[in-house]
């Protein structure tokens, strides 16, 4: 903030259109550098090297301790990858993403419409769609896996006083590892929905009315209204909700660790929790650093293609 | 979490504001039967239940005895109401809970200024100055957002390590403050980029200094941005949960969501206490987020905290 006399020299750019002209000279940069630099310090130092620390501890040997006993090539690689359970892991990840994403997607593009609808309380309604949004996931999770424990649970309870479940202590949801895997996926899109949903519903908002009302005229039901109007027009919003989407739940860890944590084995794990199943219990941060990496660069592929398809930049 | 891609309305949001109300009309019939609205209302209803209904079993959990809550018989609705719980609960022996609490505001307080400090200046000049590299500068932003601190924590922890700064708060303030560095600057920048440059212009014509203009005629302006961000940050970092839980081993320094989950798996674990503690962690959070709920439905979207 001290350097102002400097960048009083700079010139405005069009910034209205929000499109400057692209500048040249290093004095430029200078003047930009104070304006810049903390964020790029944060950047680099908390983001870009910490990558680099993992990269290179995948190739070290690090003892249970934390000292680096030198290099072993791939090794922490080969350990990654040789593991029984991981290619299981592997293919529970992938459906751990799909069933969250493709879940939470169809019932936000119901609730979106829902949502965009005119009736009274519908602010009230909106309002409580945040919720699980603002709160912690970690705190929502524990009480449903409290819901599910078998005896005290009040899901459990409740599901035993509609009938459905006809044991009356309830069920072990939380016992085994695929009815707790099956739960964490709910939960996952119940956390979901209401980003998902205020994204599609931001795109609602983009919808031309006369392109609709033109199409009633045409005698089109709603149904084909929706999804030869509607839907098209959405693409972009719904792209967005679904790459976002995709990184959030590969990226998510509270979730599986309190619904399927004390389970022992490997038979709900993804390679999130996998990760911090090796820092943790076993406290092998080389071939947690090997298995970061691999999901690093998954993520890394999927940034890609939300570059690529969303095209961010184009509105700078 | 957070999007980058801002709709085009938005970019002019602060200096032109568009009556939100008549777009919303748009598409909506304008003649709907009585029949057609009661259905919606029932599907609010419904929507509205199923979404508070976990935070509700919270609410009710939090004011049940512990032999309630563990009774093999489970009730609904409390059958004394103890409210004491709330004042108890904090000095249970699971974990250091009031300390928790201090840490988690500390942390979040901290990281969301430092965010503030640090974006604010850089979304000003990226979105009123030319200088070779901004493309480059904006992209790496855009990046960043797309990282989690879960695919990196390895990398931190041993970093932090190195630095002597594992188990502090500062390490945790910074890893909060990095992450959610570029959604605060993505929108304010395209708050900046929405005011007119005839402002301040008008402004230096009349013998402003650039940080008259900046902090008297575009902060004014931009303001629904910051709060935006100040939102998005601040319940981003009070809800961060995997860098914490490697980071953070001592059980004092640890936020809350870390801590709650010591009471998993416990033998006899408590649950009312769990709960009381969650309703104080999470309604703050939520009213927040509530203020700026204009600002998601009108697409400055541009986020998710999970």
């Amino acid at each position: 903030m001290s350097k102002t006399t400097k960048q009083k020299t700079s010139i405005p750019a069009g910034a209205a259109t929000g499109r400057p002209r692209s500048g040249t000279g290093g004095k430029d940069l200078l003047d930009a550098l104070p304006w810049i630099a903390p964020v790029l310090a944060l950047i680099v130092g908390v983001v870009f090297f910490p990558a680099g620390v993992m990269f290179y501890n995948s190739t070290r040997d690090i003892s249970q301790s934390g000292i680096d006993k030198g290099p072993v090539g791939f090794d922490n690689y080969l350990e990654v990858f040789n593991f029984a359970y991981f290619w299981p892991i592997f293919g529970r990840t992938i459906i751990w993403v799909i069933a969250v994403v493709v879940l939470t997607v169809l019932l936000s593009l119901a609730l979106a419409q829902l949502l965009n609808k005119a009736f009274p309380g519908r602010q009230l309604v909106r309002l409580a769609v945040i919720v699980p949004w603002a709160a912690s996931v970690v705190m929502t999770t524990m009480v449903i896996y409290y819901g599910l424990e078998p005896y005290f649970g009040i899901i459990n309870k409740f599901l035993v006083d509609i009938g459905l479940i006809d044991t009356p202590e309830g069920f072990g949801w939380t016992r085994n590892a695929d009815t707790a895997f099956a739960w964490s996926i709910v939960i996952a899109v119940f956390v979901s929905l209401p980003f998902t949903t205020y994204t599609i519903l931001a795109g609602l908002q983009g919808v031309p009315g006369d392109a609709i009302e033109a199409a009633k005229m045409d005698g089109a039901s709603p149904s084909r209204t929706y999804f030869s109007i509607v839907l098209p027009q959405l693409r972009g919003a719904i792209s967005v909700a679904v790459l976002i989407n995709i990184i959030n739940v590969f990226n998510s860890l509270p979730i599986l660790k309190v619904m399927t944590g004390s389970i022992p084995g490997y038979d709900a794990d993804t390679i999130m929790t996998m990760i911090f199943k090796y820092i943790q219990n076993q406290h092998k941060i080389d071939v947690a650093s090997a298995l970061s990496v691999v999901a690093f660069v998954i993520v890394i592929v999927i940034v890609a293609i939300y570059v690529k398809v969303v095209k961010p930049m184009k509105e700078v | 979490m957070s999007t980058a891609t801002l709709p085009e309305q938005s970019t002019h949001a602060p200096a032109v504001p568009r009556p939100p109300v008549k777009r919303k009309r748009r598409y909506t019939e304008d003649q709907v039967s009585a029949g057609k609205v009661a259905w919606r209302m029932a599907a609010g209803l419904a929507v509205l239940l199923i979404f508070i209904l976990p935070y509700l079993i919270m609410f009710f959990g939090s004011v049940k005895s512990k032999s309630e809550i563990r009774s093999v018989d489970p009730t609904y609705l409390p059958t004394e109401w103890r409210w004491e719980n709330y004042i108890t609960m904090w000095s249970t022996p699971e974990t250091p809970l009031v300390q928790n609490l201090v840490s988690t505001i500390i942390i979040s307080v901290c990281a969301t200024l430092l965010v503030l400090l640090v974006a604010l200046p850089a979304a000003y000049y990226t979105a009123r100055f030319r200088f070779p590299g901004r493309m480059v500068f904006l992209f790496l932003v855009i990046v960043t957002q797309m990282l989690q601190p879960a695919v990196l924590t390895s990398g931190l922890f041993r970093q932090f390590i190195t630095l002597g700064l594992s188990d502090t708060w500062l390490a945790m303030i910074l890893v909060n403050a990095a992450f959610n560095l570029s959604f605060a600057v993505w929108i304010m920048h395209s708050f900046f980029a929405g005011i007119p440059k005839e402002v301040d212009e008008a402004a230096q014509i009349d013998g402003a200094s650039r940080l008259t203009v900046l902090f008297r005629i575009n902060l004014p302006l931009v303001w629904p941005g910051i709060v935006t961000a100040i939102v998005f940050t601040f319940v981003a970092c009070w809800n961060e949960f995997a860098a914490s839980l490697v980071i953070l081993s001592t059980d004092g320094n640890q936020p809350l969501s870390v801590a709650l989950t010591k009471f998993v798996g416990q033998y006899e674990t408590s649950w009312h206490y769990v709960f009381g503690v969650s309703i104080v962690a999470i309604v703050p959070v939520v009213v927040l987020f509530m203020l700026i709920e204009k600002r998601l439905v009108g697409g400055l979207t541009a986020g998710s905290v999970k």
